[in-house]
C-alpha cells in the first residue's frame, strides 16, 4: 500500500505542475496590470479628476518599485519558478490588496468552506443511496417513476435560481422569514448560549446553503445509485442467491448494495469540482466567509497571489479527492489490488 | 459489430461511400435515429420546446420590438421592423420624419405593433420595478426595463452562447481525443496527461478567473465557456477511437494507403460520434447554466446586455420584486431541462446496450 500511495503521488505531480502553470499562465497572460489598479485604487482618493504629467512620473515610478516588490517586473518563468519555489516552504506571498499573508486568509477561512462542503456531501448520499435503492428494488412503481421524474427535474433547476428564489421567498424579503438571508450565525450569538442553542443556530444558518450546494448532487448520484443497482440485481449470482432460498432483505442489503455501491465511490472524486464551483455562487449570495467568497473577491481585485493560491488549494482537494476515492475503492472491491488499477 | 440489423447500419454510416447497398436497405443511421427519437414523447416534448426556443430567438425582433409592423403616417406606409434590417445592414437609411422618433407617440399614425411592443433596451425611468401587470407582463427593472421584452431578446444569447460554446468545446475536445485514440502510445499518454489536468482543474473558478480578467464581452464568454468544457467529449471520443481503430475496416484502410488524417475523421469519426453527440447536446445544457451563473455574479457580460441571468442578478438584490427571480429563472430551467430530455432521449436511441430495451 505505501508504495502504492508513492506511486500514486509521483503521477499527481505533472498534474499538478500542470494545473498550476495553467492557472498562472492565465493570470499573468490576462490584459489588465495590478499595479495600475492599485496605483487607480490610490489616486482617485489623492488627486481626484484629472492628474498632471508630474504627477504622472512619480506614480509611474511608485508602480515599478511596487511591481519590484512583488517580482511583476521580471521574466514569466523566473516568477514561475519563484512561486514554486515559496509554494514548498507553504507560502503564498502576501496579498496585494492589504499585504497579509495569504496563508492566513486560507487558514482563517478553510474551516467554513469544509464545513459546508461536509455537510453537503453527506446530504448527497444520505439521500441519494437510500432514493436509489428503493427506485432500485421497486423499478417502473408509481414512486420509482416519480422519483425518476423529481431528480430529472432537480438536475435542470439551475443554483443561482434557486438561490434567488430562496433569498426572495423564505429569507425575510416582503415574504416569508423561515431563514437566515446569510451569515454562519445570528448577529446576536454570544459565548453564553447553550450548546443545543449554538447547535440549532447553525444548523438554521447552515439548512439552505448545504441543501442548495447539495440538490444536483443527490439528484444524480440517485440515479446512478438506481442504474448500477439494477444491473447488480440481473447478475447471475443474485438469482443463484434467491434460488437458495434466502431473504429478499438479505439479498439486497448484503448482496447487491455491496456491490452497486462501488461505482458511487469513484463518483466522491467527480462531485469535489461542483462542490467548489457551487461554493463560489452560494457563498457569495448568502455572504458566508469562506473560501468561495474569499476566492470571488480577490479575483474581482486582481489579487494574483490569492487567486493563485486559491487555484491551487482547491486543485488539491480535488487530487486528494481522487486519491481517497480510490483507496475507498479498493476497501470496498477486494477484487482491485493497489497498483494494478494505474491506467 | 454483431449481426444486429441497427449496429450494422450504424457501420454502414461510417463506409458510407464504399458499401452503398446495405445503405440503400436501412436508410442510414441518422434517419433510423429520428424513427427511434420520435417514438418518446417526453424526449420529443423536449425537442418541441429546444425548437419552439430557437423560434423565439430567431424571431425576436418581431416578438418583442418597439417598432411597428405595419405604419401609416402622413399617407405613407411603412415598414419599421424590415425597414430597420435594411438600415442595419446599410441598404438604406430610415426617412427623415421617422429617424429617432417614437413609434408610439407618432400622431395620427396607425401602427401595428408586435405582441410586446418594447425592447430590452428601452429605458422608461417612470415606470421602475413595475410588478406584472397588462402593461408589463413579466413586470420591469430598476430601470424600467420590460423583462418580458428582456428575457425574449436574451434566449438568442442563451442560444448562441450554448451552441458557439460546445461547437468550440467539440472542435477542441474531438481533434484531441481523435489524436490521442488514433496514434496511442505516447501522444496518448501525453494527451491523457492534460485530460486529467483539466479534470482536476476547478473549472468554475478557472472560468470566473478568466471572464473577470478580460473585458465584458458576450463572444469572449463563449470562448472561456468552450476552451473550459472539451474534456468531457476529448475523453469519450479518444475511448471510441481506441476501440474502432482496431477493427478490420481500419486496419484494411490503413493497409491501403489512405493518410492518417483521412482515416481519422472520414472513416473513423462518423462511427465514433454517436456517443460524442449525447454529450454535445448535454454540453448545450451546462453553457446555458454556466453562462447564467456568470451573468448572475455580474461578470463576462457587460453590464447593460440584459442576459437571463443577468435579470436573476437584479433580483438577488431587490428582493421584493419577486418577478425579476421567478421568470428568468424559469426559462432557463425550461431551456435546460429541454435539453436534458433531448439529450437522454438520443442516449437511449444511441447507445447500442440500450437498443432494444424499450
Amino acid at each position: 500500500m505505501g508504495a502504492y500511495l508513492l506511486q500514486r503521488t509521483l503521477l499527481m505531480v505533472p498534474t499538478f505542475i500542470g494545473i498550476t502553470l495553467i492557472g498562472f499562465l492565465i493570470m499573468r497572460l490576462a490584459p489588465g496590470d495590478p499595479a495600475e489598479l492599485r496605483a487607480a485604487g490610490g489616486l482617485g482618493a489623492a488627486a481626484g479628476g484629472g492628474i498632471s504629467v508630474e504627477k504622472r512620473g512619480s506614480v509611474d515610478e511608485a508602480m515599478a518599485q511596487w511591481r519590484a516588490q512583488y517580482g511583476l517586473d521580471k521574466p514569466l518563468h523566473v516568477q514561475y519558478a519563484v512561486w514554486m519555489k515559496n509554494l514548498l516552504t507553504l507560502s503564498f506571498g502576501e496579498s496585494f490588496k492589504d499585504n497579509q499573508s495569504v496563508w492566513g486568509k486560507i487558514v482563517e477561512r478553510l474551516p467554513v468552506t469544509v464545513k459546508l462542503n461536509f455537510w453537503s456531501i453527506l446530504v448527497v448520499y444520505l439521500v441519494a443511496i437510500p432514493l436509489g435503492i428503493y427506485s432500485a428494488t421497486h423499478p417502473n412503481s408509481f414512486a420509482d417513476q416519480a422519483t425518476t421524474l423529481a431528480a430529472f427535474v432537480l438536475f435542470a433547476v439551475p443554483l443561482v435560481w434557486a438561490a434567488t428564489m430562496a433569498i426572495v421567498f423564505i429569507c425575510g424579503g416582503d415574504f416569508y422569514y423561515l431563514f437566515p438571508p446569510g451569515g454562519l450565525e445570528s448577529l446576536d450569538f454570544s459565548d453564553n448560549w447553550s450548546i443545543w442553542k449554538k447547535i440549532t443556530d447553525h444548523a438554521w444558518h447552515l439548512f439552505l446553503p448545504v441543501v442548495l450546494l447539495s440538490y444536483d448532487g443527490f439528484a444524480g448520484l440517485s440515479r446512478y445509485m438506481r442504474a448500477s443497482m439494477l444491473e447488480v440485481l440481473r447478475q447471475d449470482y443474485v438469482q443463484v442467491a434467491r434460488a437458495k432460498g434466502l431473504q429478499e432483505k438479505i439479498v439486497i442489503y448484503k448482496h447487491v448494495l455491496r456491490n452497486s455501491l462501488i461505482p458511487q465511490v469513484t463518483l466522491f472524486a467527480s462531485i469535489l469540482p461542483g462542490l467548489i464551483g457551487g461554493s463560489i455562487i452560494i457563498e457569495t449570495v448568502f455572504s458566508i466567509p469562506g473560501l468561495g467568497q474569499l476566492g470571488f473577491e480577490s479575483v474581482l481585485a486582481r489579487d494574483y497571489p490569492t487567486v493563485m493560491a486559491l487555484f491551487t488549494v482547491s486543485a488539491v482537494l480535488t487530487l486528494i479527492g481522487i486519491l481517497i476515492s480510490d483507496i475507498l475503492l479498493s476497501v470496498v472491491d477486494p477484487r482491485i489490488v493497489f497498483g494494478r488499477r494505474l491506467q | 459489430m454483431s449481426t444486429n440489423p441497427s449496429s450494422a447500419a450504424s457501420f454502414d454510416a461510417g463506409a458510407l461511400e464504399s458499401s452503398s447497398e446495405a445503405a440503400v436497405t436501412t436508410g442510414g443511421l441518422w434517419s433510423d435515429v429520428w424513427r427511434r427519437f420520435r417514438r418518446n414523447p417526453i424526449a420529443l416534448a423536449g425537442f418541441c420546446v429546444v425548437f419552439f426556443l430557437a423560434l423565439m430567438a430567431l424571431f425576436a425582433d418581431f416578438i418583442a420590438n418597439d417598432k411597428p409592423y405595419y405604419l401609416e403616417y402622413r399617407n405613407k406606409t411603412y415598414f419599421p421592423i424590415f425597414r430597420s434590417y435594411i438600415v442595419g445592414a446599410k441598404l438604406g437609411h430610415w426617412p427623415a420624419e421617422l429617424l429617432n422618433v417614437d413609434f408610439k407617440k407618432l400622431e395620427g399614425a396607425k401602427a401595428i405593433f408586435p405582441p410586446i411592443p418594447y425592447r430590452p433596451t428601452n429605458i422608461n425611468l417612470l415606470e421602475p420595478l413595475e410588478p406584472p401587470s397588462a402593461k408589463h407582463w413579466f413586470g420591469t427593472d430598476k430601470l424600467g426595463r420590460d423583462i418580458m421584452a428582456g428575457m425574449i431578446h436574451g434566449s438568442r444569447i442563451s442560444l448562441s452562447i450554448g451552441f458557439i460554446a460546445v461547437g468550440i468545446a467539440v472542435i477542441i475536445g474531438v481533434i484531441l481525443g481523435a489524436i490521442a485514440g488514433y496514434f496511442g502510445s505516447w501522444v496518448d499518454l501525453v494527451i491523457s496527461r492534460l485530460f486529467e489536468v483539466m479534470l482536476s482543474i476547478p473549472t468554475f473558478f478557472l472560468l470566473i478567473t478568466i471572464a473577470a480578467l478580460l473585458p465584458p464581452s458576450i463572444y469572449l464568454t463563449m470562448l472561456i465557456i468552450g476552451a473550459t468544457s472539451w474534456v468531457g467529449i476529448a475523453r469519450f471520443t479518444r475511448n471510441e477511437f481506441l476501440r474502432i481503430r482496431n477493427l478490420d475496416y481500419v486496419t484494411s484502410a490503413i493497409a491501403l494507403g489512405v493518410t492518417d488524417r483521412k482515416v481519422m475523421f472520414k472513416h473513423i469519426l462518423p462511427n465514433a460520434l454517436a456517443p460524442v453527440i449525447v454529450s454535445v447536446v448535454l454540453g448545450i445544457a451546462g453553457a446555458i447554466l454556466v453562462e447564467s451563473a456568470l451573468s448572475f455574479l455580474g461578470i463576462g457580460v457587460p453590464a447593460e446586455l440584459v442576459t437571463w441571468g443577468s435579470i436573476l442578478h437584479e433580483a438577488s438584490t431587490t428582493t421584493f420584486a419577486w418577478w425579476l427571480a421567478v421568470f428568468p429563472g424559469f426559462a432557463i430551467f425550461i431551456t435546460v431541462l429541454a435539453y436534458y430530455l433531448v439529450g437522454e432521449g438520443l442516449r437511449e436511441v444511441l447507445d447500442p446496450r440500450l437498443r432494444g430495451l424499450r
